[in-house]
């Protein structure tokens, strides 16, 4: 469950008087799940019971009643969008509007299914619908992102804002800059490869994975060790200069964490949003096209 | 000479803050060591990384105490002579040292330019923990999905209208206004796949029966009038209610051919339409139509009336008329012959004995079988007419003197009958005579003697006689013909018109090549049938001994059940091919018989 939510993300919720919590998913015990699951079940009965003529697919009275409920959900779905730039707390709140895109954006994906009547084929028709279950399924991948990733970026970030994480780092390297002052030029270029590198460099699939093979502090911080190992004495300024590198080093593996889990927080959206788009795109080819040629 | 050095340093808010020192000395050293003259807090610098020397023309040399260069006015050097009246900017690591001369005294600006580390540099700090700065935007990505949806998909297509609209035939090849094709065409109509407007002549027009008819123009006709379809039909269930209101408000007419004949739904044969469709209005008509002639029918194996059958009433001018009359009212019907199938298939009279005798010849069986006078037609869907001469002559020979008269042709058998007399006495044959080589026995000489004595006895007679003799009754055409005797020109007697119909149920279909599994037996009680009169055909209730209705429908137990719908025997359509799901069905029945063939053969 959603405890902490980062800032642009779907706010799961305001801890009610009594001290307990319920997030997005669980909102009002499950009211949007019950009301999505009614709702499913009214369409595979309608599906299975009515016999319509000549076969279940799009083009029976049965399949038009579906097509518009499916579209008039894709829009109210879509609404979610504007919904959440505009902050209200009247009737419908962010929480309950999220609960129910959810849900009902999961009762969706049976209503286009049933609407098809499975004719699967290489035409628009299919275009609309395959778009539409990637954009549902990007739906619940960023639900499994919000129920999984918030608690591991809170333990993560041990309270720290963004802008603290980020000026913690500056002070370590102004730190470290001045401690590598009195350095000979050897040892002056390896802190300064340190400083010079970008912890928020390394492009979208190292955000992902987190994964940095060529960490230069990290380097730096070895090679020096191994030059303290030899030359031991606390007025060595290396000496300084191996502290403050190591906590630099913790520094950015914290930062890297914390962009790792927000990348993965936010990657679902880079498919769910531009694929909506893409979908009502289709649908619109797929309504005019049928009328067009009716 | 000397030096003033102005090191600048900016605040957060980006003033500057100057501070300026004077050097009174001949050479000054540039380091990032502190007791540098002008020391570079910057690691790129070296310790020592270079020394000014005041030259005596008034300029300046620059030059790198190591092999590390350094930058003038963007150019790496190791060493430089610099004009202080001129100026340069020399370039140390991160930091800018701009020289100028100002009343005899050489001014060194010193400024950092780049931040002590990447963190501390400037940092667009909105969407900078964001994946913003790694993708394109997802309003970007929305854009360019919208544009290139509607272009590919409406705006190409429409386009493709545009330009072909009107067009008779389209040239091979993709248009795109086939990407909205919904799905395959039935095998009828697969050619047409890359041609829509073959059919969706007009935009936002449903498909018109116009459309079909330009192809169909013979095939097809309507059911029944419009005005008599509509009052047949059952009032709309929700279902057609909302079907209702889509087509009226999307501009689609009731009652077109493509409101039952439904495309696009896949590559094989048009789908037969469901029983439902038939018994909607036919399962109760007559409460709706009460003047129709036609009773209820619901479900084949529960609610269909008794088979009528066309009985033959007169022939006349070699038409047959004709009426329907039910099964129930167990109906005859004179077809103009003598003929009981019960003595013919008899498995234990002289009919039987003869079958036997005359095995060998036609390859019968110990007593006469349905098909050893009965042929099926071609297609095999029903029986050929019997034919005297093929079917019943190899027993009833009209055999005389070594001719045979001629069958159906009374004025030919008269003429044959009076040349037959007019020939003369019979012939004597030589065995009877003395002369000959006599055989072992004597009862050859017996039976020639005999033949000869029978034939010398006709040959006495009179040609009218025989004529008489042959129409009469004990004649060779009176024991199947109903003969009258009215005379008449060219003919002594008139024959009852014979009629062979070749189908009974004008309204339904029934193919015999789909029941070769079972006996003729089994329908057709020939075996007790002793006048040509009996109608021997199967009443409904022999059919559902197998038929059940489309759902499985029966009112008595059926061990192995066929599901019947209407459109197994009747068509919409009426015409004398088969109904489409019987098609259908011996299509599918030859193609797996074909496949059966050619696995066997390749064995």
């Amino acid at each position: 469950m959603a405890t902490q939510a980062p800032e642009r993300g779907v706010q799961s919720g305001r801890a009610k008087s009594d001290g307990t919590h319920e997030g997005f998913l669980r909102h009002k015990s499950y009211r949007w799940l019950k009301i999505a699951f009614v709702l499913s079940a009214v369409a595979i009965a309608g599906y299975v019971l009515i016999d319509v003529k000549p076969r279940p697919n799009g083009g029976t009275w049965y399949g038009y009643l579906l097509g518009v409920v499916g579209t008039l959900l894709i829009f109210w779905l879509t609404m979610l969008g504007i919904r959440k730039r505009i902050p209200s707390r009247k009737r419908w709140s962010l929480k309950g509007w999220t609960s129910a895109h959810i849900y009902l954006g999961i009762a969706l994906a049976v209503i286009g299914t049933l609407h098809t009547g499975f004719q699967i084929d290489w035409n628009v028709h299919t275009l609309a619908y395959v778009l539409m279950m990637l954009v549902i399924l990007s739906g619940l991948w960023g639900i499994t992102a919000y129920t999984r990733l918030p608690k591991k970026m809170s333990l993560n970030r041990e309270e720290l804002t963004e802008n603290q994480m980020l000026e913690g780092l500056r002070s370590m390297d102004r730190q470290i800059n001045d401690a590598a002052q009195p350095l000979d030029h050897r040892y002056a270029e390896l802190v300064r490869k340190s400083l010079q590198e970008n912890p928020f460099g390394g492009g979208l699939l190292r955000r992902l994975i987190g994964f940095y093979p060529k960490n230069k502090t990290r380097k730096t911080l070895a090679r020096l060790s191994e030059e303290i190992a030899f030359r031991p004495g606390e007025d060595n300024p290396i000496v300084r200069l191996d502290g403050l590198l190591a906590r630099k080093e913790s520094k950015v593996q914290r930062l890297r964490k914390h962009l790792q889990y927000k990348a993965r927080l936010e990657i679902w959206l880079y498919f769910h949003v531009p694929l909506t788009f893409a979908l009502i795109a289709a649908l619109s080819a797929h309504i005019v096209s049928v009328f067009f040629y009716w | 000479m000397t030096f003033t050095v102005r090191q600048i340093s900016r605040t957060s808010d980006g003033r500057e803050i100057v501070r300026a020192s004077n050097i009174d000395a001949g050479t000054i050293k540039i380091g990032r060591d502190a007791a540098s003259d002008i020391h570079l807090a910057d690691l790129a610098v070296e310790l020592h990384h270079a020394t000014i020397t005041v030259l005596d023309n008034g300029r300046i040399n620059v030059a790198s105490e190591t092999d590390r260069d350094f930058a003038i006015d963007g150019r790496s050097v190791q060493s430089i002579d610099v004009d202080p009246l001129k100026g340069g900017e020399l370039v140390f690591g991160s930091h800018r040292l701009t020289v100028s001369k100002d009343g005899g005294v050489v001014i060194i600006t010193v400024e950092r330019f780049e931040a002590v580390s990447d963190s501390t540099g400037e940092k667009q700090e909105i969407g900078l923990f964001t994946l913003s700065g790694l993708l394109a935007g997802r309003r970007m990505q929305a854009w360019s999905f919208i544009s290139m949806v509607l272009v590919l998909f409406l705006a190409w297509p429409i386009y493709t209208y545009a330009t072909t609209s009107g067009v008779k035939n389209r040239t091979a090849g993709f248009h795109a206004d086939e990407s909205w094709n919904s799905g395959p065409l039935s095998k009828a109509h697969a050619k047409l796949a890359n041609d829509c407007q073959a059919c969706h002549t007009e935009k936002f027009v449903a498909v018109t029966d116009d459309s079909c008819r330009a192809c169909h123009k013979n095939d097809s006709h309507d059911h029944s009038t419009k005005a008599r379809l509509a009052q047949a039909a059952i009032p709309a269930d929700f279902g057609g209610k909302v079907k209702s209101f889509f087509k009226t408000s999307f501009n689609k007419p009731e009652g077109g051919c493509v409101d039952c004949h439904t495309e696009h739904e896949g590559e094989d044969y048009m789908k037969p339409t469901k029983q439902a469709f038939c018994t909607d209005c036919h399962g109760t008509l007559k409460q709706r139509l009460t003047d129709t002639k036609l009773a209820n029918a619901g479900d084949f194996g529960t609610d269909h009336p008794q088979f009528q059958v066309a009985a033959t009433v007169k022939v006349q001018n070699d038409q047959r008329f004709y009426r329907r009359v039910s099964l129930d009212t167990k109906p005859s019907e004179n077809n103009g012959l003598i003929f009981p199938h019960d003595v013919h298939l008899s498995k234990g009279n002289g009919v039987a004995r003869m079958a036997q005798t005359m095995r060998g010849e036609q390859g019968w069986g110990s007593s006469l079988a349905c098909k050893d006078c009965h042929t099926p037609s071609k297609d095999g869907h029903r029986y050929q007419p019997v034919d005297m001469e093929k079917d019943c002559q190899m027993c009833h020979s009209l055999g005389i003197g070594g001719k045979t008269l001629k069958h159906a042709e009374p004025a030919k058998v008269v003429a044959q009958i009076r040349s037959f007399y007019a020939s003369g006495p019979a012939y004597r044959p030589a065995s009877l005579d003395n002369f000959a080589r006599r055989r072992p026995g004597d009862y050859a000489a017996v039976e020639t003697a005999q033949d000869y004595a029978v034939g010398s006895r006709i040959f006495q007679g009179q040609a009218s006689e025989a004529i008489r003799d042959v129409f009469a009754q004990g004649g060779a055409c009176y024991d199947c013909h109903i003969i009258s005797k009215t005379p008449s020109r060219g003919a002594p007697v008139t024959f009852r018109d014979v009629v062979q119909p070749d189908r009974y149920m004008k309204k339904g279909w029934f193919d015999h090549k789909a029941h070769d599994d079972e006996t003729c037996e089994s329908c057709h009680a020939a075996t007790t049938s002793g006048k040509a009169t009996d109608l021997l055909l199967p009443g409904i209730s022999t059919c559902r001994t197998c038929h059940v209705g489309e759902n499985g429908g029966k009112l008595k137990p059926v061990k192995d059940p066929v599901a019947s719908s209407c459109a197994l025997c009747h068509d919409y359509h009426l015409d004398n091919k088969a109904p489409w799901r019987s098609k259908i069905k011996q299509k599918r029945l030859d193609r797996q018989s074909n496949a059966k063939t050619t696995i066997a053969s390749r064995n």
